[in-house]
């Protein structure tokens, strides 16, 4: 009879402990994961750090599951290319004729650069590194536009470096782990850009808004800017090198004129890390201790 | 312990950690770079159907701290603040865990009404979370794309969800 009792006690207790276990455990969840939005608002590098960990350590996961979007991939861009090989062929040679003058106006101009250099004791600039690698994830959802790639600081990749594809640029680099890292898009709501109209020089500050339109700021109010001039990037700030192409002004109404990147997003299966040697308003790595863990690996 | 104890052992254990493991693989699916015009912006949450359909069935394998996990894997790989989709599968599972009994036996459609619900709540909170912390109002025609994917992919992954749990998981109990 105790026996039976104390059983019935144990069972009768154990139900509300499992009870307020399972309410704790959703109130301690969320307490925390609100601790950790603050905390990520914070520029704490234990969070990066944290954060470049997991994304290594998932990358060859998702380096797995992308074999078959890639084939899917190479086999869409196969079908395309064979419907479009006559039209492709017609644009090629139209545009080999092109290129050849262009080869001799070139030639030409780098002997006469040549020469005034030589006149002009001209210190050159620094050659330009590039690494080339794969997109792995594309997180950029509806709230933060951001790619992954599988290149990191063993590839030498660094804060701050300007990513390009196709000649156009994608954004820059905002963390590096080992073997991969985060692109911050051009197009994410926390990107500023300055940047220059090709045609005329006035310079501007392109403005992301996690859309696929960014718009044009702070562009003098007298510019004679009109849709599809070029906009390249100014170099202002030292974030980014001058001269890269970023895209065309789309629309110009009351005032809001916005940009048609150059780089086709759906397209970006790759990209390429210019290293100019600017390291911008982002600390040289040695100041960052997290990175210049990293970096030293 | 013998060998086939040891076995069994491991294959519970597997096919426990099964509904973690195929919410894991679709928080990645949801981030794979897909060669499909503006798809980034509206793609599902595959995580959602997932989460949604192993709380409904199977809640004691998706416990909190499971749940709390799968939301900071995501944050890790999003580049969203940490916690923000912890938060949001943490409310989810809650809703649902509490709800469940008027969802369990009901016709397929109950089912599905109810995770149109329960994905729209998702989808807000997110956006509240997500705006509040960048201090600027984020579009919304992209998540409200995403949402209506979401919830029309619903039939498929669920089927196929069910499939597995048939065939391999099992019911609650069993």
């Amino acid at each position: 009879m105790i026996k039976r009792g104390s059983k019935v006690t144990v069972i009768g207790l154990a139900l509300p402990i499992r009870i307020w276990a399972q309410r704790f455990a959703l109130l301690g969840f969320l307490s925390l994961s609100f601790a950790l939005v603050i905390f990520s608002r914070s520029d704490w590098t234990g969070i990066q750090q944290f954060r470049v960990t997991i994304v290594d350590t998932v990358s060859p996961i998702l380096y797995v599951l992308n074999q078959p979007v890639e084939a899917l991939s190479n086999a869409t861009n196969a079908v395309e290319g064979f419907f479009s090989i006559y039209t492709d062929n017609q644009r090629l040679r139209e545009e080999n004729a092109r290129l050849l003058q262009w080869v001799h106006e070139a030639r030409r101009l780098g002997l006469e650069n040549a020469t005034l250099r030589a006149q002009l004791a001209y210190v050159p600039d620094k050659r330009t590194h590039f690494v080339t690698a794969r997109v792995v994830a594309d997180t950029g959802g509806t709230f933060f536009q951001s790619i992954l790639i599988n290149a990191g600081a063993r590839e030498y990749v660094r804060l701050g470096q300007a990513v390009v594809w196709h000649g156009g640029l994608v954004g820059r680099i905002v963390e590096v782990g080992e073997r991969t890292s985060r692109v911050l898009l051009m197009i994410d709501i926390n990107s500023r850009i300055p940047v220059m109209i090709q045609s005329t020089g006035d310079r501007a500050i392109l403005k992301g808004n996690n859309s696929s339109q960014p718009r044009l700021e702070f562009l003098p109010g007298n510019s004679p800017i009109s849709p599809g001039d070029w906009v390249v990037t100014s170099g202002h700030g030292g974030v980014y090198p001058p001269g890269i192409a970023v895209g065309a002004v789309s629309q110009i109404s009351d005032g809001v004129i916005t940009l048609q990147p150059m780089v086709e997003w759906s397209k970006l299966s790759q990209a390429i890390i210019l290293d100019f040697g600017v390291n911008g308003i982002i600390p040289p790595p040695e100041r960052l201790p997290a990175s210049s863990k990293l970096l030293k690996k | 312990m013998n060998t086939l104890s040891i076995f069994l052992w491991l294959k519970s254990g597997l096919v426990n950690i099964l509904p973690t493991c195929m919410t894991f693989l679709f928080v990645l699916i949801g981030y794979l770079p897909w060669p499909i015009s503006f798809f980034a912006e509206i793609v599902p949450a595959f995580a959602i159907i997932s989460l949604y359909y192993w709380v409904v069935f199977r809640p004691d394998l998706i416990p909190y701290f499971v749940v709390f996990g799968l939301g900071i894997l995501q944050d890790a790989i999003s580049g969203a603040p940490f916690g923000l989709h912890a938060i949001v599968y943490l409310v989810v599972r809650a809703l649902v865990v509490n709800q469940r009994r008027f969802i369990i036996g009901k016709p397929f459609w109950v089912f599905w009404v109810a995770f149109g619900l329960v994905s729209f709540i998702a989808g807000l909170l997110s956006w509240c979370l997500a705006s509040l912390y960048r201090g600027a109002l984020l579009p919304t025609d992209a998540p409200l794309i995403a949402l209506i994917m979401t919830v029309t992919l619903f039939p498929l992954i669920a089927w196929i969800l069910l499939q597995v749990q048939r065939k391999i998981v099992g019911t609650m109990g069993a």
